[in-house]
């Protein structure tokens, strides 16, 4: 299912409507995938993973700039998230199917704060935009 | 055997006597249909299908959603015994529908979509987890007579 022209479209205005809250999002959207899917807690033995913790904070900011990264890449995404895959996959070592338990989180996290704009069409686009993310940090893996 | 504590068994009753089953149904299973459009294939007798408007729109989709959460809501009632309240539509699904059980795994994340974006600030992380074992539970309930 690849990024359609609608898709990417409104991607890009979610993202601008986001402007520089995203970060929030992806910090609620880690401690709910802290909260929710406790085996994710693995890949930060050396983090304060309580409510309102700093280190995740300062975690969801980078995940957040990654994303805002990959929404002005997104005709190749591969290429814009390739060292964020090396790292991943060979350092961090991470299973890529806790990457979809984040993404998951993070559409919950936007639904929760943005109702009126997650509209069935957005939410597909949103979701397939996130797939698109997850599959190009895991094209890095083996 | 999935295993709820009190605080998890209350926020998740709690919640659900807000839900209204009809209007989330229809939402959960319409989304469903939308996202992962693939699983329209099991509803090929359901009419336009053609958009996401007229997914949204459609009486039978809305109809099928309010069954599907109906039976969710026998799960909430029994949330120590899934396997058996779940055991006849298990046999249903495999033998009969043919359901990959994996779709359920799907529906249940529209369905914590779908609360969230109903209940808000009241979805808290905490409440998302209790539901998330809720959904997996019922899933993994819905799987157990697959062979």
């Amino acid at each position: 299912m690849a990024l359609s022209g609608a898709d990417r479209a409104a991607v890009r205005a979610l993202w601008r409507k986001l402007g520089g809250n995203v970060g929030i999002y992806a910090t609620e959207a880690l401690e709910r995938t802290f909260c929710s899917f406790p085996a994710t807690k693995t890949y930060f033995p050396h983090f304060d993973l309580s409510p309102g913790s700093a280190q995740v904070k300062a975690h969801g900011q980078k995940v957040a700039d990654a994303l805002t990264t990959a929404v002005a890449h997104l005709d190749d995404l591969p290429g814009a998230l390739s060292a964020l895959g090396a790292l991943h996959a060979h350092r961090l070592r991470v299973d890529p199917a806790h990457f979809q338990l984040l993404s998951h989180c993070l559409l919950v996290t936007l639904a929760r704060h943005y109702p009126g704009d997650l509209a069935p069409a957005m939410h597909a686009s949103l979701h397939k935009f996130l797939s698109h993310v997850t599959s190009a940090l895991a094209s890095r893996y083996g | 055997m999935v295993h709820f504590s009190a605080e998890e068994k209350a926020a998740i009753t709690s919640l659900w006597g807000k839900v209204n089953v009809e209007d989330a149904g229809g939402e959960a299973l319409g989304r469903l249909l939308v996202v992962y459009p693939w699983t329209q294939r099991f509803f090929d007798n359901f009419g336009n299908l053609s958009s996401a408007s007229a997914i949204m729109g459609n009486p039978k989709v809305k109809a099928h959603g309010k069954k599907v959460l109906t039976s969710f809501g026998d799960a909430v009632k029994n949330m120590d015994n899934l396997k058996g309240t779940f055991a006849k539509l298990s046999e249903l699904h495999c033998d009969k529908l043919h359901v990959d059980p994996e779709n359920f795994r799907l529906l249940g994340n529209v369905l914590v979509c779908v609360l969230a974006h109903h209940f808000g600030k009241e979805f808290t992380p905490q409440v998302q987890a209790a539901y998330q074992k809720v959904v997996a539970g019922v899933a993994n309930a819905l799987a157990h007579k697959y062979h």
